[in-house]
């Protein structure tokens, strides 16, 4: 048994990251705002290995929700990639989308959900979608790999073509469940 | 430029900061600063804000970011600073050569009953800025030093962050227009024509 607390992307080999940064490029996103998540690291990877991509690290989540305010009144589409936990920091600053109806596509990778193992989890990765949708965001789920491509593209559609922020929750069923060396 | 306490009075700041101030982009946080920059220079090229408080800095760098060819500059409060402080870090990693920060610092949540703001109690703003890695920083407490104040804010290499002391009373109210959709889609159309809203 590993007692190794580094958490991995559990399913490292899936090629869905790659495609969310294909998708990235396709709708000319050009800067993506986040706090890391082991489950977007290679995402990640693949954003800051781009030159076109202004990769934003941010102190706490609801920055990003204000960056992307800032990006489009300058004319630059943006993304933010953050885990569920994340979610709870940006309540508030989500007013901005509404105030100006602003695009704020969100990709967020999910803890507290299928199999977690830490109970801290829990409670915010329970209420995320209905504190995302308390805030006027349209969420959409992705439980299955097949399907975290579609969902984050219509995601993107959606915030850009109606102007409000939009959310792809990548379920943790698709993640696999961080677990401290105890599985 | 001194309010009857002999402190720098803070429209007058705005003043010196906005006139002849060609084509510098203006995001103002929410409460003082937002009717200051409407009371001195309403139009397209400002974004008063009505609400995403602590969120100004932040805005201030993703319109840095998108424009790059264009002045920013970030005009705030010492309590919407407070809220956002954190992004200073943000902003120093990124270290936008054309955003300036500038908080007029009057100590008080000027717009909830003047409570007293850490500022009051010994907090530094500009200190917390250069720890967080801004290097450009500037604390100012004398009318003599608002034009240089101005000046760095404009043309200095950035990320600028100027912390002014101001007097803390209020102003007449000068209100911008409550419709945020109006606000976004003017600065848009100014910065990209008509094409803005086809996007």
């Amino acid at each position: 048994m590993s007692h190794s607390t580094v958490e991995t992307a559990p399913d490292a080999q899936a090629d869905w990251p790659d495609g969310i940064y294909a998708l990235l490029k396709q709708y000319s996103i050009r800067q993506v705002a986040l706090v890391p998540d082991a489950g977007h690291s290679r995402l990640i990877k693949r954003c800051l290995a781009d030159n076109e991509l202004r990769v934003v690290t941010l102190t706490t989540e609801e920055e990003g929700i204000a960056l992307m305010q800032g990006a489009w009144l300058g004319g630059e589409r943006s993304v933010l990639l953050m885990q569920s936990s994340g979610v709870g920091n940006c309540i508030n600053m989500l007013s901005l989308s509404s105030i100006h109806r602003t695009p704020m596509p969100m990709i967020v990778t999910m803890r507290g959900d299928f199999g977690e193992f830490n109970p801290a989890q829990v409670a915010m990765g329970q209420a995320t979608q209905s504190v995302l949708e308390a805030m006027g965001t349209l969420v959409h789920r992705a439980d299955r790999a097949e399907d975290v491509l579609p969902t984050v593209e219509a995601s993107l559609k959606l915030a850009f073509n109606t102007f409000r922020p939009t959310a792809t929750l990548i379920g943790q069923r698709v993640l696999g469940a961080k677990t401290f060396g105890k599985d | 430029m001194l309010a009857p306490s002999g402190k720098i009075d803070r429209r007058e700041l705005t003043r010196a900061l906005l006139t002849d101030r060609g084509g510098m982009l203006v995001i103002a946080g929410l409460g003082a600063p937002a009717w200051d920059i409407t009371a001195v220079d309403d139009g397209p090229q400002n974004l008063p804000l009505w609400g995403g408080m602590g969120g100004a800095a932040m805005i201030g760098l993703g319109l840095a970011l998108a424009q790059p060819s264009r002045r920013v500059l970030v005009l705030t409060g010492d309590g919407e600073m407070l809220m956002g402080i954190g992004s200073l870090a943000t902003i120093a990693h990124q270290a936008p050569k054309n955003l300036a920060i500038v908080v007029q610092d009057n100590e008080h949540y000027g717009e909830t009953g003047m409570q007293e703001t850490a500022t009051r109690h010994g907090t530094d703003l500009a200190t917390m800025a250069r720890g967080a890695g801004i290097k450009n920083t500037m604390l100012v407490t004398e009318a003599g030093d608002v034009a240089a104040l101005v000046k760095a804010a404009r043309e200095s290499d950035g990320p600028f962050f100027g912390v002014v002391k101001v007097d803390a009373g209020n102003k007449p109210l000068v209100l911008p227009p409550r419709e945020g959709a109006i606000l976004q889609a003017r600065m848009r159309e100014h910065l990209m024509g008509p094409q803005a809203h086809l996007a």
